[in-house]
């Protein structure tokens, strides 16, 4: 018992201090009477109806795209399956940020649609003037687009999973029994998916649900959710009390929907049938069809946006006056270069690569502390007893509370202390920490007492016994931990933009300030830092799939 | 009356099923027996329409089905794993195929409580598939099958789930329920004893190929081949050489391992051509060939004894030998070729 006291002290002390302190304040502050007044809680109720209204658009339109797909992974064989399953889960993983860099980099004014559209408008009409972009940044559609490029992964994950764990003798069944095609997906497959579409549904609904950089970045100063809105009173209006009292709608509502979704995840895990051997290449016109398009379709659809940012990164596009075409293009490495000079009219104090310095100082120091904490706290949930089956819940609540919620409670609670830099990779290890839990918890239950008493009665000293026994199993999930640590850290765009000093800004600061800035340097800027950012992420999404323990698939 | 003509079937280029033909008449139970593997539940998705024959043709009353889609082609189907559907109750898996046939609701119910009847279920219509037991969860897919009045029966290992004691209740039945409604069924198995009980006609599968068939009295007393009497446990499969051709009689003089014999079998055979020889294992008094050997090991067996031979052969005695003890039996001799 002392024990596993020793092994909490750490973990819950970090909790106590920098979550549920936070926390309480918060509380206090958002449900003081002063607060809750009529034109507060007129604002409230719009942002709470547009959070509902984009959140349940966006989950439409996910389930939409993303039903067929599992249907498509579920049931079909084809070249480049698995080259094609790995893009669509990259997404989920990249910074939100790098998305929505990305979306402009392929849709934005100064996006590669836009300028082939130009290209084409102005070569028609030998006009050089008259072409205006189509508007996509600053749109309700750039919301939705950009979420359903995150989260359909989720529906594809969970739904396809379900229906390749489904009993084909069930279909087949039905079949022998009367029924159709179509009956056969009513009656059969579409009830039997239900609790899986039900839990995806809900958790695409809780992801977009929380959305902040995506609504920052692509939705613009007109679109609001409760997460924007309480950055907005935060900093802008410097209204503490009102993004309390948002924050506390917020967590409440995650709250909900996480009990909700817990529920029906437990239901999706009892059915599950000896997998077959039941995917097939398509045989029929039709299939053949289906495959091709929605082949086509995710690639276009998961490739483009990743690949227009890295190319415009690379390409300076003048502007040519009176000429046949309205753009010159050549390959340039200027944005790059420009990375690395501390001009006087910049947007920082520093030169814009020292962000990429703060950002991997953080990554560094958020691992190093999530992993001292997330040790021994996994160390004690893989053998639960009535201590950890109270605790494991309490330690998972942080990832129901959004980056910016958790900022804010810093904020609110700590307020002068918040010079130091420092407190940049304390939120990150928040972040972060129920990540590198549920990453070690369960290698570390897979060890078998018995191997470890098997060690020591073979005469090996407790420390043999650990470096021998734990460590070697233990080595991949650790670097598994620390690498989700790490990437978690370098994309954090919520509580950074929240806690970050000025001059001590990260990546996705300085991306997003770039955004922010007319002139072309600048957006060729963030393109280039974005692809820096890409690039890092994507490494250590790669890093993370190759090393993947059985059993640890995912979080969902 | 169902015609299988032909059919072949690869399976990752490998062929599964090749030239298999038969035919099924009314009312006739046929069973496909043969190891796992050799392609019998493919043969019966096949013919259910589940899954599309390379080459070859299925017919019911001389009607090409190829073009008829699974389920219009009225032919039940019972799974080993039952395949109930764990979102619907008793009834609603009974009544299903009764739905997509679109009958009206009131002679749904009295045909479910029929069905159910027959298969001795009354009273579990509301009951979750998923709380039954086993021999339950079987009934239910039997009733599901036979609530269409479909044209034809198929079961795909249907007892293999079970525990000895049910399967053979079950299986008891299943005869009786087949006789009584009269549907021809095709039942799939790899296990002799269900094959020989239920069957009217038996059909043995070996790698892809019908190797015997006939009526189970037929296939037990000429199995024809040296893999159906290994398969089936007949008795000792040994091997030999002709000697001599002895005289008018078809047959030969066979040198063996185990000693020369005469065999008998109306064959012609080439001297010096290898053949491989049934040896039953019990012992038979009129015949002239007899084998002798070491008594290696005895088990006791319900009314006997099974004794194993030093040299390989095992035999089914009624007195028990002493280990050790040198013993000589009559046995009766039977070509396999």
């Amino acid at each position: 018992m002392t024990r596993r006291i020793l092994l909490w002290l750490a973990p819950l002390t970090f909790l106590g201090l920098l979550f549920f302190y936070p926390f309480f304040r918060i509380l206090a502050f958002g449900l003081n009477l002063g607060t809750v007044k009529a034109d507060n809680l007129q604002l409230v109720f719009h942002v709470l109806l547009f959070t509902f209204y984009q959140a349940f658009l966006s989950t439409l339109l996910t389930l939409l795209i993303g039903l067929p797909c599992a249907y498509l992974f579920a049931r079909f064989d084809f070249h480049g399956k698995s080259l094609l399953r790995a893009l669509t889960t990259v997404p989920f993983m990249l910074p939100t940020v790098v998305v929505a860099a990305g979306f402009n980099a392929l849709l934005g004014p100064r996006g590669w649609i836009n300028i082939a559209l130009a290209n084409l408008f102005n070569g028609l009409t030998h006009s050089s003037t008259s072409f205006s972009p189509i508007p996509f940044v600053g749109t309700l559609g750039a919301i939705l687009i950009a979420h359903v490029f995150y989260n359909t992964t989720i529906v594809i994950r969970l739904v396809s999973n379900a229906l390749s764990g489904l009993d084909p003798k069930l279909e087949h069944a039905a079949r022998s029994l009367g029924a159709d095609n179509r009956r056969v997906g009513w009656h059969v497959t579409l009830p039997l998916l239900r609790p899986s579409i039900l839990a995806a549904s809900l958790l695409v609904f809780l992801f977009d649900f929380a959305s902040f950089g995506v609504i920052l970045l692509l939705g613009g100063p007109t679109f609001a959710t409760l997460e924007v809105e309480i950055y907005i009173q935060a900093l802008q209006m410097l209204n503490l009390p009102l993004a309390a009292l948002l924050a506390f709608i917020q967590l409440l509502c995650t709250l909900i929907f996480s009990i909700l979704y817990t529920r029906l995840a437990t239901h999706v895990a009892v059915q599950s049938a000896p997998r077959q051997a039941y995917p097939h290449h398509p045989r029929t016109i039709r299939e053949k069809i289906f495959v091709f398009a929605f082949f086509v379709f995710l690639f276009a659809f998961f490739v483009l946006p990743m690949l227009s940012l890295p190319l415009r990164s690379v390409s300076s596009l003048d502007v040519v006056r009176g000429g046949g075409t309205p753009f010159h293009y050549s390959l340039t490495s200027d944005y790059y270069s420009e990375l690395f000079i501390n001009r006087r009219d910049s947007l920082f104090y520093v030169p814009p690569i020292q962000a990429a310095l703060n950002s991997l100082g953080y990554a560094g120091a958020t691992v190093i502390l999530s992993l001292l904490l997330g040790f021994p706290a996994a160390s004690a949930l893989a053998r639960p007893g009535r201590l950890e089956k109270f605790l494991d819940p309490i330690l998972i609540l942080p990832l129901g509370a959004s980056a910016v919620t958790l900022a804010l409670g810093f904020i609110i609670a700590f307020g002068r202390l918040l010079i130091s830099p420092w407190v940049v990779p304390l939120a990150h290890t928040l972040v972060a920490l129920p990540f590198v839990i549920r990453t070690l918890q369960p290698a570390i239950a897979s060890i078998p007492e018995r191997l470890r008493q098997a060690a020591a009665s073979l005469g090996a000293s407790p420390f043999r016994v650990w470096q021998n026994v734990d460590w070697p199993i233990l080595r991949r999930a650790t670097l598994n931990a620390a690498t989700f640590a790490f990437t978690i850290s370098l994309g954090e765009f919520g509580a950074t933009l929240l806690l970050a000093r000025p001059d001590y800004p990260t990546i996705p600061i300085a991306i997003y300030r770039f955004l922010s800035q007319p002139g072309a340097l600048n957006y060729g800027q963030a393109m280039a830092m974005a692809t820096l950012l890409m690039a890092l992420t994507t490494a250590g999404i790669l890093l993370i799939e190759k090393q993947r323990l059985p059993g640890t698939e995912n979080f969902f | 009356m169902l015609k299988v003509h032909d059919l072949c079937k690869t399976f990752d280029a490998l062929p599964l099923l090749q030239g298999i033909s038969f035919v099924l008449g009314a009312g006739e139970t046929l069973c496909l027996l043969g190891p796992s593997g050799s392609g019998k539940s493919t043969l019966l998705r096949m013919i259910a329409g589940l899954e599309p024959p390379d080459a070859g043709q299925i017919l019911w009353n001389e009607n090409d089905l190829s073009s008829t889609p699974a389920h219009l082609r009225d032919f039940g189907l019972v799974f080993q794993d039952y395949a109930l559907f764990p979102h619907l109750n008793v009834f609603d898996n009974v009544a299903f195929g009764l739905k997509m046939k679109n009958w009206k609701i009131a002679e749904i119910g009295t045909r479910v409580a029929e069905v159910l009847d027959l298969v001795n279920l009354r009273g579990f219509d509301h009951r979750k598939v998923t709380d039954l037991s086993g021999g339950e969860q079987q009934r239910v897919a039997l009733a599901r099958a036979l609530a269409p009045r479909p044209r034809l029966l198929m079961f795909d290992e249907p007892l293999g789930a079970l525990d000895r004691a049910l399967r053979e209740e079950l299986l008891a039945e299943l005869r009786g329920i087949l006789h009584r409604t009269g549907i021809p069924a095709v039942y799939v198995t790899h296990d002799q004893d269900e094959a020989f009980t239920i069957a009217d006609r038996v059909l043995l599968l070996h790698e892809g190929k019908i190797v015997r068939q006939g009526t189970p009295a037929e296939v037990w007393l000429k199995p024809d081949s040296a893999w159906v009497a290994e398969f089936l446990g007949l008795g000792n499969v040994i091997e030999g050489s002709c000697r001599l051709q002895s005289g008018k009689s078809r047959g030969c003089e066979v040198e063996t391992g185990f000693g020369i014999f005469d065999v008998k079998c109306g064959h012609l055979h080439r001297a010096g051509e290898k053949i491989h020889l049934l040896v039953r294992p019990r012992a038979a008094a009129g015949e002239s060939n007899k084998i002798q050997g070491r008594v290696a090991d005895v088990l006791f067996q319900q009314d006997g004894f099974k004794v194993r031979l030093d040299n390989g052969l095992y035999f089914y005695l009624k007195d028990e030998p002493k280990i050790g003890q040198k013993i000589e039996i009559k046995i009766k001799l039977e070509c396999l070729e």
